[in-house]
């Protein structure tokens, strides 16, 4: 498999080759299921929404619910007003949202359709609400279109009223629902009232009932939606994902804000608990003591497993740059950093992860690809691999074991149920490394090394 | 008109309870604006088709997003080379839709050939390509012309048209690849057109064919070599599996090469045995005619026992079928039927009036047809129905599983081959676990019914 792949790193400035990004609209429509009652819609050609409700539903193996404006050769042409005008009318008529959430694609922001513009002159019935971002698929990734779709919410719907409401508006990053569980119940632990948006828990995670419902139980409300705007301040996880909604709403609603890496591993649940601590001036309850000194306790335990360890580490920025930081606190190796996703601010805060731990001889990419991260491993490899499915053909081909974390994961169940986030996110994610290292040393040693006891 | 509160007025013409007639279904024609169709784009449909090409390089010109959804999610199977289950595409930027993306395309050709030696490299031109004004005819051309090799435009922005405009883009591409100079002497052997060697159907299918002493050229395109593929024209008969998507090439290489065409179908005991009979007959070799003969009476004694077995878990339960073409669905039903058990409810994303007659001559009176369906449909009418099982393709899935119906993937996620003696075989063992799995037991002690 990949024996395309030449050891030779040659110069390719334009070919993606196994790319470690998708496009905007996804990343919208992941942020839009996250609203109760929503329907995310999409403004392009009919082949989008199907693509991304497929890339979705393979993550998360639940329905993911999205309608299309369905573009013909007219609309490409004559612009995709009517198309949307009629969509509107549609969605509201038969599927019943209280919300339509409207994303573009690439086709429409090439044509130049006008949002705003058709929005405004559309009928929509009364009590209903429709909102939109533009999420141009050839600016960022998925990562800016779910930002670009959050901050479309607060655009129509965050309003400051002057009365503060004493809660803390918590944008989660680009995570699953069972990481956004984790940091509601950490929160709750914590005493802190808050408001987060998006919150896909209970939504693509949703229980069997034995009925089908368009609209699970979950998702942020459109009241608590309004009511961001009176939130006392915004606390932003996930840096390259979270600051640019703060931003817009401290722009919008003077909610002040300050953002922090993704709560994985120690240090960063710790920096996210004393944040909590801070604003609600509660304690940290025992519990959440007992967590930390749990997860403290086995990373004791099995530190002669990790120790020096090099890993590679793939994804969203903000998910490789947490991975990086527990497996530096696990005394791994993060030998080699990769995002798909442009921005240079990724690279800046590798660098400063390793300066932190005193690392060096490690490579840092954002606008990298699967493919060039494949030809690093073959030049200097790694013991182990961190990402999502699409790695399997690499870890395959160069027989390194591949620890699943991040979006996609479309070959494996139940890890969007589970956190990555917190302490006991991070006592799930020593267990996966812990057994795939090890499950590696019982494969591949001597009959005569097998140990019983480990 | 039942379930009215689950159908958009301008879908009511989509949808068909059999006993109705009149002007038949109204099919192969766009979506609705605003339906939550189950439906793919045009790229989709020239992807897919070509996609099993394994040493033809695909590369899609376009935002990252069409090449990422559909990298390496076919599930066709290579014999040997594995470079189609790589993603490669332009990534345009800002910057190239304003200023144009030829000159990247330009490029990333260049950077395919300093690295590799590619036979044929397939141009997938998406959605803004037209748009920007890219003229990638002319880019084509020019690296035809440079590096001696096929590079072939398949022009399939998204919003030209459905999926079925994207299979006639595909097959367009394949024609140009095939057409020789000189059309070649005539051999015994035939083409199979419309397999994509989904879990390994078309090793299944070519075996079956060795069985009988029937040659194959050219496999179009499950693991198909461009080299093989050129050898096509050579192929005495066509033999169209996915009459979808592929009868649209058999027609046209009738005309050009001229290689007349049946359609055949390997799902299900009795379409494998008819379809091997009608092969056999029209290579109408009487030595062919006998083997197929001996080959079938052998194949159904060993495999009818067999299904005989499972046959008492099958029997009387009713089956929804939400598929891609007409075709499937058509030897589905049949297939259900051998089973003793009974389709309730039968749509497809892109079948034709013809399809959607012999269907409805197939099923019950009162079984539902639907083209173009949205998951509120599917959902409503397999309720209504009382479904023990869908058979569909990836969204479709939770879908079933959220209703507590049973699932059986016949798509690209499909797990086993469902195609042939050893398809059928495979088939009725998948939807007798999933239906007769212990999980309805347990998901019912919570209070929680089966539909």
């Amino acid at each position: 498999m990949l024996e395309l792949t030449p050891k030779k790193v040659s110069d390719r400035s334009t070919l993606r080759i196994n790319p470690i990004k998708t496009c905007q609209p996804v990343g919208a429509m992941y942020a839009a299921l996250g609203v109760h009652q929503c329907m995310p819609h999409s403004h392009g050609s009919q082949g989008c929404c199907s693509f991304h409700r497929m890339f979705l539903t393979r993550h998360f193996k639940d329905p993911a619910i999205a309608s299309s404006s369905s573009f013909t050769e007219g609309a490409s042409v004559f612009g995709g007003g009517s198309n949307l005008k009629t969509a509107i009318k549609n969605i509201f008529d038969i599927y019943d949202p209280e919300i339509i959430a409207v994303h573009t694609t690439c086709l429409s922001e090439t044509i130049g359709d006008d949002l705003n513009g058709y929005i405004q002159d559309a009928k929509v019935p009364e009590g209903k609400l429709v909102v939109h971002t533009n999420t141009p698929s050839y600016v960022g990734s998925h990562i800016t279109g779910y930002y670009n779709m959050i901050s479309g919410f607060i655009k129509y719907l965050s309003m400051a009223t002057g009365e503060k409401n004493g809660k803390l508006a918590l944008f989660p990053g680009f995570v699953n629902p069972g990481d956004m569980r984790e940091m509601k119940r950490l929160m709750k632990l914590m005493g802190t009232e808050f408001i987060m948006l998006p919150d896909t828990s209970g939504v693509l995670d949703a229980p069997m009932t034995g009925t089908y419902t368009m609209y699970p139980k979950g998702g942020t409300t459109i009241p608590d939606i309004r009511d961001l705007g009176n939130c006392e301040m915004t606390l932003g996880l996930g840096e390259l994902t979270s600051e640019f909604p703060a931003d817009f709403l401290e722009k919008k609603c003077k909610v002040p804000y300050k953002t922090l890496p993704l709560p994985i591993g120690v240090e960063n649940t710790d920096a996210f608990i004393m944040a909590l601590n801070q604003f609600s001036k509660n304690e940290v309850p025992y519990e959440i003591e007992e967590e930390r000194g749990q997860l403290m306790d086995i990373l004791l335990d099995s530190h002669q497993y990790t120790h020096n360890k090099t890993v590679a580490i793939f994804g969203d920025p903000d998910t490789v740059l947490g991975m990086a930081q527990i497996a530096l606190e696990m005394g791994m190796i993060p030998k080699y950093m990769v995002t798909g996703t442009p921005g240079a601010a990724f690279d800046r805060k590798a660098a400063a992860l390793l300066e932190k731990f005193g690392v060096e001889g490690c490579t840092a990419k954002q606008a990298g690809d699967l493919f060039e991260l494949h030809q690093w491993i073959k030049n200097d490899p790694v013991d182990l691999l961190i990402g999502g499915t699409h790695g399997k053909q690499v870890a395959r081909a160069e027989d390194i074991p591949l620890v699943r974390v991040g979006f996609p994961i479309i070959d494996r169940y139940v890890h969007s149920y589970m956190p990555i986030v917190g302490y006991k996110g991070a006592i799930r994610l020593a267990e996966l490394i812990l057994n795939a290292l090890m499950d590696r040393q019982d494969r591949d040693c001597e009959d005569e090394d097998l140990e019983m006891v480990m | 008109m039942k379930n009215d509160a689950a159908i958009l007025p301008e879908r009511a013409q989509s949808i068909r309870f059999s006993e109705c007639s009149g002007d038949g279904i109204k099919c192969e024609s766009a979506s609705v604006s605003g339906a939550v169709s189950q439906r793919a784009c045009v790229y989709c449909g020239a992807r897919v088709v070509l996609n099993p090409i394994t040493d033809a390089f695909h590369l899609v010109h376009g935002p990252i997003g069409c090449a990422s959804y559909t990298w390496d999610i076919r599930g066709s199977l290579s014999s040997d080379e594995e470079g189609y289950r790589n993603s490669y595409s332009t990534d345009l930027r800002e910057t190239d839709v304003i200023f144009g993306g030829e000159k990247k395309l330009v490029a990333a050709i260049d950077e395919i050939m300093a690295s590799h030696a590619p036979k044929v490299i397939f141009i997938y031109a998406t959605c803004i390509v037209g748009v920007i004004g890219d003229d990638i005819d002319a880019v084509c051309r020019n690296a035809e012309a440079k590096y001696g090799i096929r590079v072939i435009a398949v022009k399939s922005p998204g919003f030209s048209g459905t999926k079925k405009t994207g299979y006639k883009m595909a097959c367009n591409a394949i024609m140009s690849l095939i057409t020789p100079e000189f059309l070649p002497a005539k051999t015994a052997g035939v083409n199979i057109l419309g397999d994509f060697n989904l879990a390994g159907e078309m090793w299944i299918i070519k075996n079956y064919l060795r069985r009988i002493g029937v040659e194959v050229v050219a496999n179009i395109t499950g693991d198909a070599k461009v080299e093989d593929l050129k050898q096509a024209p050579a192929a005495q008969l066509n033999l169209v599996q996915c009459a979808g998507s592929m009868t649209y090439l058999a027609k046209q290489m009738e005309e050009v090469f001229d290689i007349p065409f049946i359609k055949v179908s390997f799902f299900g005991v009795t379409d494998t045995s008819d379809s091997l009979m009608r092969i056999a007959y029209a290579v109408g070799d009487k030595e062919v005619i006998k083997r197929a003969k001996a080959f079938i009476e052998e194949e159904k004694n060993r495999v009818i026992p067999l299904l005989d077995k499972y046959k008492k878990n099958l029997e009387g339960k009713k089956a929804a079928i939400y598929v891609g073409g007409g075709f499937k669905a058509i030897s589905l039903i049949r297939q259900f039927h051998e089973f003793g058990m009974n389709t309730v409810m039968v749509g497809t994303q892109t079948g034709s009036k013809d399809d959607y007659e012999v269907i409805q001559h197939l099923v019950d009176e009162d079984a539902v047809i639907l083209d173009d369906a949205n998951p509120a449909e599917l959902e409503a009418f397999m309720k209504e129905m009382g479904a023990d099982i869908l058979v569909g393709g990836v969204k479709e899935r939770p879908l079933a599983y959220k209703l507590g119906v049973a699932f059986c993937d016949h798509n690209h996620e499909r797990k086993h081959p469902l195609a042939g003696y050893e398809g059928t075989l495979n088939f009725a063992s998948e939807i007798n676990l999933s239906m007769n799995s212990p999980v309805w037991e347990i998901i019912s002690q919570g209070g929680i019914k089966n539909v």
